[in-house]
């Protein structure tokens, strides 16, 4: 169960060619901003619809240009967690969370929210409305949102760009549970790098719409003569992980 | 208040209160297709549902006799059909309040639809909603406050509507008379006091509309 795609897709003068595979293990994207990351992941989803390519799912279609199979991101069955912390402002937390769920008895669906309220400690939380949480706990409710329904693969939109270090620290170690405790693919798109070596199983770097590497976080972030010129316009890490190696 | 002041107060009320409710209808149905799809003739759509805001109110009377007039484009074949027709009857008065109403309803929740982030729509389709149900579930109730704007908005053009409510339903006393067709009739018969009574009621009412719509508006931006 993972993800195999190709990609071909021109917006303007801007090239997205890009072609990769993964297995159940959590794939981060990585480059600078404007690579192609947010594009591909929107691709996947079914959000933007790529000019050429394939997309499977494990066995499943979910885009193949050549055979005109198009599916419609409602029946994917992927969990998606966008940059900019979208809750429903109009609902509560408790709200927010059973929204991913689409039917399903009144009892179960009680259930499973209150399965994930707990998981994600938002039990102090749960009738407030998303303009009375903090950032952090914004995410943790985009994160039992798009999971409460058991997708199939969970998509991550630089889901912690806009936290502070400590919080994104404890996001980190959120992830890292979900991966463990849900069994689902992730692909996580960053430009952090040190999120994108500590996080990560496979790695795939972005440079302007192509990929200039692929593999382990240890393979492309210890080899400083493997580094893509893109890596080294990066803003300098305020506190690197201690088995970092950076130029 | 005598009777003729009180009928036309009770009509103006009436036909007011259907061409919203009919205007709410339409109008969220165009706005929403107007801020979402692209669809050839969009502009042509977005213009045909401005025009009776430009328009001359008896040009747009004229119109709608053209098209519900017992020879009507329409109309002749209601009235084949059921020996009926609409004019100089109190729904013709609602008709052409709602066509005059409408272009402010369509505007305002467009804007209000517009304004909904485009992300919160596709986080819906990516937890596997419909449109309908993403419609209804997340763009309406967050461009709420718009709708409601626009609806009270509606409300008080239906309830002044004068020029087009005159071309297709006539000053029929007791029958069409609405509350500015009386107010016309009374002030053409210098029945002054009488007049001042309803011009005075009806200044304080739509005063009251544009401050709640305004309230709305204001808490939407």
């Amino acid at each position: 169960m993972g993800f195999s795609l190709y990609l071909k897709k021109r917006l303007g003068n801007f090239l997205l060619d890009v072609s990769w595979e993964m297995d159940n293990e959590l794939l981060v994207l990585f480059g600078p901003s404007g690579a192609g990351k947010s594009l591909t992941l929107q691709m996947i989803a079914g959000l933007i619809e790529p000019d050429e390519g394939f997309i499977y799912s494990g066995k499943r279609i979910l885009f193949d240009r050549a055979k005109s199979i198009h599916i419609p991101p409602q029946q994917r069955s992927l969990g998606y967690v966008f940059q900019d912390r979208v809750a429903f402002p109009h609902m509560t937390v408790r709200e927010n969370i059973a929204y991913g769920l689409r039917n399903g008895r009144k009892a179960d669906r009680e259930h499973k929210v209150n399965e994930m309220i707990n998981l994600f400690h938002l039990e102090m939380i749960a009738r407030k409305y998303p303009s009375e949480i903090s950032g952090g706990q914004k995410q943790r409710v985009t994160l039992a949102r798009a999971l409460i329904g058991r997708p199939d693969a969970l998509l991550l939109d630089e889901p912690f760009s806009a936290l502070d270090t400590v919080l994104r620290t404890g996001m980190r170690a959120l992830l890292r549970y979900i991966r463990q405790h849900f069994n689902t693919p992730i692909i996580l798109v960053t430009h952090d790098i040190q999120e994108a070596y500590s996080m990560a199983d496979k790695v795939v770097v972005y440079s302007s719409g192509r990929i200039s590497q692929i593999g382990t976080p240890s393979e492309i972030f210890q080899d400083s003569s493997n580094l893509d010129a893109d890596l080294h316009n990066l803003p300098p890490l305020t506190a690197p992980a201690p088995e970092l190696v950076f130029p | 208040m005598d009777s003729t002041i009180l009928f036309s107060l009770r009509l103006s009320l009436q036909v007011a209160f259907v061409a919203t409710l009919a205007v709410i209808v339409v109008g969220v149905y165009v706005a929403y297709l107007l801020a979402r799809k692209d669809f050839r003739g969009k502009e042509f759509v977005d213009i045909l549902f401005t025009l009776p805001l430009v328009l001359p109110p008896t040009v747009t009377g004229y119109y709608l006799i053209i098209l519900f007039g017992r020879n009507g484009f329409l109309g002749r074949y209601i009235y084949d059909l059921t020996g009926w027709s609409i004019m100089f009857t109190w729904y013709a008065a609602a008709l052409a309040s709602f066509v005059v109403a409408l272009p402010l309803m369509v505007k305002t929740s467009r804007a209000a639809f517009e304004s909904v982030d485009k992300s919160l729509i596709e986080a819906s389709f990516t937890l596997g909603h419909t449109e309908l149900k993403t419609a209804l579930k997340v763009i309406i109730p967050i461009a709420k406050r718009g709708i409601i704007a626009g609806a009270i908005l509606s409300f008080a053009r239906a309830l002044g509507e004068f020029g087009a409510t005159l071309m297709v339903a006539g000053n029929i006393p007791g029958k069409t008379s609405t509350m500015p067709l009386t107010i016309y009739s009374l002030a053409n018969s210098g029945e002054w006091s009488r007049a001042n009574i309803l011009v005075i009621f009806f200044t304080c009412m739509s005063g009251v509309f544009l401050y709640v719509a305004n309230k709305l508006s204001k808490r939407l931006a």
